[in-house]
């Protein structure tokens, strides 16, 4: 257990966040440049985790259990926003049998 | 001390509360009733304090509560009863109590009875005050006071278009003279620090130097300003004969004996002030002469009854500024109390044969009323002989007391006034003849309801016919065997300004002479409307015939409400027009519009963005947060 | 601390698989890979709740979840709509300038401290367990209500409706 903890001992906290910041934008460039609605939701699903990661290494950086807590939080909350971001997906698949995005040009004007 | 003051206006002001407040609940004869005994007993009151004026010979001074106070400035709200507006007093009272009687006849039949008690007492209300104030700003409450109940009266039956269009142009004419007599105000008031009337004159008196007769003259013509407005002078006269559309007893108290003459009662007021100015006493007896010379002028072809006495009353008003003008104060005033008289009852006189005739006013209808309504033609006739300056009636002391100051300061000007003179007793006369002899020229059904007027409108015709009769003697001059009453009794009030004004004792044998002149011109006038109006039968052509040029332009009044419109309310309405279209349609609302029609059209072109393109949205949101990050980041 | 290095290069590479992969389910699959790098992250941390839940919860149910998803709409690189390439260079360019800002941001903080792990029981079940229901209790009776409603959601949305009459 101590050699584990022991890697990650001369990491700076800022190579933490750059990490994170990185996968983050990788999430986005995912929303942005994908028109199926899955990959969509799994690039969310990134940017949810970058985030993730970067509340555990605060929490381990402070010596504070919060940020974990909020980790488990934000997993439950992910958890929920999938069951119901992919019951959608299904009901516009039903309705349209596409998953692009492009299809849903309704919310306009 | 003097407690009974207050009430003489209060009086009439609670009349008008009654009367506008009940106007709907009390019966016409309780209203009439009401109206007529507040300024009855307005009318005891004044004579109490004339008399205790008379007995003791110091004016009356009260001073009720502190008005307007800042720092040392302080208008008190005070009356002063002096021997000039005791008499003022009189005339409003007893004339007003006479023409209130007379409307509870001649009003009988109206449906705004009660409105019309109610105005003609808030009227003598603010008559009063303006008599009464002791200061300029009271004065200047009771002078609008009296604008506004003009309007309110001239427009009295305001259904029809015509007469609120007049009350309008009455009201407006009245504005533009307020405007000179409220600058005119403060200006004493930046100068002299106090408003009232025994602060300013002495101070007026002592000052020197020649700026000063610069300040003084601005002053002094702002006060004539203000003063040509009310009292119907060149160029603000026009009003006067359009305020005919009121009703007659309207005509009688407010544009023949009381309010025209308050532009004559201020200038007698601020006699000190005017007597230090010169330039402005000239101008004064020059518009005076002009306008009584054009309104004469204009009555020779009018053909509407109260037209004539209309421009009869502008011409008289005149009379008394050519007085005011040079320096006769005693003697304008005393035409102020004789033309109350007599232009009260001649217009009264005019009211009972437009009552009698059914609202005819065209004197080319009617004729020969003789003998249908004896006692109006005694009256009327009365009345006409005072006007015309005949001795020993009224008129003939008062516009002969004028002419003999005008020739002491000017001959042209005495000519003019004699010319003026004649002119009025013609116009007066052909006046009467067309409405009183030869044969009926209305149609047949007015002819069958011929009747004398009741008793209510009779006895005030009575009265003022005594009155107009016997008015002169108040101020018989030493010549006659006279004691020139009126100005031993008006000499406190002239007392300051009398060493300004230069004084040339004329010969008895001239002032004679001056007397036959005037007279002589007035019989000659007289004579000759005899022979065109009752010997030729001469009557007026209608309005479809040609007249001659000068007869055109008289009977059109010299086109001048036709010049004012074009020199005046064309380019203002052309500016108007010019800012409504321009400045406001465009200018204004073009931005007000072009921001609201901006934001519509650029909304337009924003949401063709709103694609429906979901992918789009979410790239924007990036672009968002990346914005908001730079934003947080450069701060 | 080469460890980290290396996990974090490889999550980066397959994340950026995830986004780029023609084939959505390829996609998914990649998803999982980078989810397990983040799982080994967890532990490099110490925070083993965090890493057993991510890796239940996470890799187990939330992917399965994507897969059934795929599976059920029978999607495949067939049907996955192209974008415009100007569309999907915008985007990365957008992507770009998001880390861009991001990084700079923390440059403007300086040079932090390196993570030491104080507290070696930090990331421990018991331990968290202790916050979790002391401190963070109304929360976590709360999230259960979020889920429930979630659970509920989901059932109504996805039930087929009957066909109306």
């Amino acid at each position: 257990m101590g050699n584990i903890t022991q890697t990650i001992q001369a990491v700076p906290l800022n190579h933490y966040i750059l990490f994170c910041a990185i996968i983050f934008a990788i999430g986005v460039t995912g929303v942005l440049i994908r028109r199926n609605a899955i990959v969509i939701f799994m690039s969310v699903e990134l940017m949810l985790n970058a985030v993730n990661l970067l509340l555990a290494a605060f929490s381990v950086y402070k010596g504070d259990a919060s940020g974990q807590v909020f980790v488990f939080f934000v997993m439950a909350l992910a958890a929920a926003e999938v069951a119901v971001g992919l019951a959608i997906i299904v009901m516009i698949y039903r309705n349209t049998n596409s998953t692009d995005i492009n299809v849903l040009n309704r919310l306009k004007w | 001390m003097n407690n009974y003051l207050w009430l003489i206006p209060i009086l009439p002001l609670a009349g008008f509360l009654i009367n506008g407040l009940g106007r709907n609940v009390l019966s016409k004869g309780v209203i009439g009733t009401i109206g007529s005994l507040v300024i009855l007993a307005s009318f005891c009151l004044s004579v109490s304090a004339f008399a205790q004026i008379n007995s003791t010979g110091q004016p009356i001074n009260v001073t009720y509560f502190t008005w307007i106070k800042v720092g040392v400035f302080n208008i008190p709200f005070a009356f002063l009863v002096d021997q000039l507006s005791a008499i003022m007093l009189l005339i409003i009272t007893g004339v007003g109590f006479l023409i209130h009687l007379y409307s509870t006849g001649y009003m009988s039949h109206d449906k705004g009875f009660g409105k019309y008690f109610a105005y003609l007492n808030l009227f003598v209300f603010f008559m009063l005050l303006l008599v009464l104030g002791s200061n300029f700003v009271v004065m200047f409450i009771g002078w609008e006071g009296v604008g506004l109940c003009s309007y309110l009266l001239i427009g009295f039956w305001f259904t029809s278009g015509d007469y609120a269009d007049a009350a309008k142009k009455a009201f407006v004419m009245n504005r533009i003279g307020d405007l000179g007599f409220l600058i005119a105000i403060f200006l004493l008031i930046h100068f002299f620090n106090s408003a009232s009337y025994a602060d300013i004159f002495p101070k007026v008196r002592g000052l020197q130097g020649p700026h000063v007769a610069l300040g003084i003259t601005l002053i002094s013509m702002l006060l004539f300003v203000g003063a040509t407005g009310k009292s119907a002078q060149i160029p603000l006269f026009t009003w006067l004969p359009d305020a005919m559309a009121g009703p007659t007893p309207v005509s009688a108290l407010i544009h023949a004996a009381t309010m025209v003459t308050a532009g004559i009662y201020m200038i007698a007021r601020a006699n000190v002030i005017f007597s230090m100015s010169p330039v402005t006493m000239h101008v004064i007896a020059i518009v005076g002469l002009a306008t009584a010379l054009l309104a004469a002028l204009i009555a020779l072809t009018q053909t509407d009854i109260k037209k004539v006495l209309a421009y009869s009353t502008v011409s008289q008003l005149g009379y008394m500024f050519l007085g005011l003008g040079v320096g006769a104060y005693t003697g304008a005033f005393f035409h102020v109390i004789t033309h109350a008289f007599f232009k009260a009852l001649l217009f009264l006189g005019a009211g009972s044969v437009i009552h009698a005739m059914s609202n005819e006013q065209d004197i080319r209808k009617m004729g020969g009323l003789r003998t249908k309504l004896p006692i109006t033609f005694a009256t009327m006739l009365m009345g006409t002989i005072a006007i015309s300056g005949i001795p020993p009636f009224s008129g003939f002391f008062s516009k002969d007391e004028i002419l003999a100051h005008t020739f002491e300061s000017s001959h042209t000007m005495y000519v003019l006034g004699v010319i003026g003179a004649m002119l009025t007793s013609f116009y007066m006369f052909r006046m009467l003849f067309l409405t009183f002899s030869g044969s009926f020229r209305g149609t047949h059904e007015q002819e069958h309801h011929l009747h004398e007027s009741p008793w209510s409108i009779t006895v005030p015709l009575i009265v003022l016919a005594i009155l107009s009769v016997v008015g002169g003697f108040i101020n018989v001059p030493h010549i006659m065997g006279g004691n020139h009453w009126l100005q031993n009794w008006l000499e406190p009030v002239f007392k300051l300004s009398e060493p300004l004004l230069a004084h040339t004792e004329t010969e008895p044998s001239t002032e004679w002479l001056l007397m036959g002149i005037s007279v002589g011109a007035a019989f000659i006038a007289l004579f000759y409307a005899y022979v065109k109006y009752i010997k030729n039968k001469h009557v007026p052509v209608a309005d479809t015939e040609e007249r001659p040029l000068l007869a055109n332009l008289s009977y059109h009044k010299f086109y001048i409400d036709e010049l004012y419109d074009f020199l005046i309310r064309k380019p203002l309405d052309a500016l108007s027009v010019f800012f409504y279209k321009v400045v406001d349609k465009m200018g204004i609302d073009g931005l007000v519009n072009g921001l609201g029609n901006g934001t519509v059209e650029s909304s337009k072109g924003l949401r063709l963005l709103q694609a429906g393109n979901v992918g789009f949205y979410i790239f924007m949101m990036v672009i968002g947060i990346i914005a908001i990050l730079f934003y947080r980041l450069k701060f | 601390m080469s460890t980290f290095y290396v996990i974090a290069f490889l999550s980066i590479v397959f994340a950026l698989l995830v986004i780029f992969a023609k084939n959505p389910v390829h996609s998914v699959l990649y998803l999982i890979l980078t989810f397990f790098t983040f799982t080994i992250h967890y532990i490099l941390l110490n925070a083993q709740f965090l890493a057993i839940v991510n890796f239940i919860v996470y890799m187990g149910a939330i992917m399965v979840l994507f897969l059934f998803v795929m599976m059920l709409l029978n999607l495949n690189k067939d049907t996955e709509p192209g974008k415009h390439y100007l569309a999907k260079i915008a985007g990365v360019v957008a992507g770009g300038c998001l880390l861009v800002t991001i990084i700079a941001s923390v440059k403007a903080l300086g040079a932090s401290q390196p993570v030491i792990l104080t507290n070696p029981d930090l990331g421990l079940v018991k331990n968290l367990g202790k916050v979790l229901f002391g401190e963070f209790l109304l929360p976590f009776e709360v999230s259960s209500v979020l889920l429930l409603s979630a659970m509920v959601g989901a059932v109504l949305l996805a039930k087929k409706e009957k066909a109306t009459v």
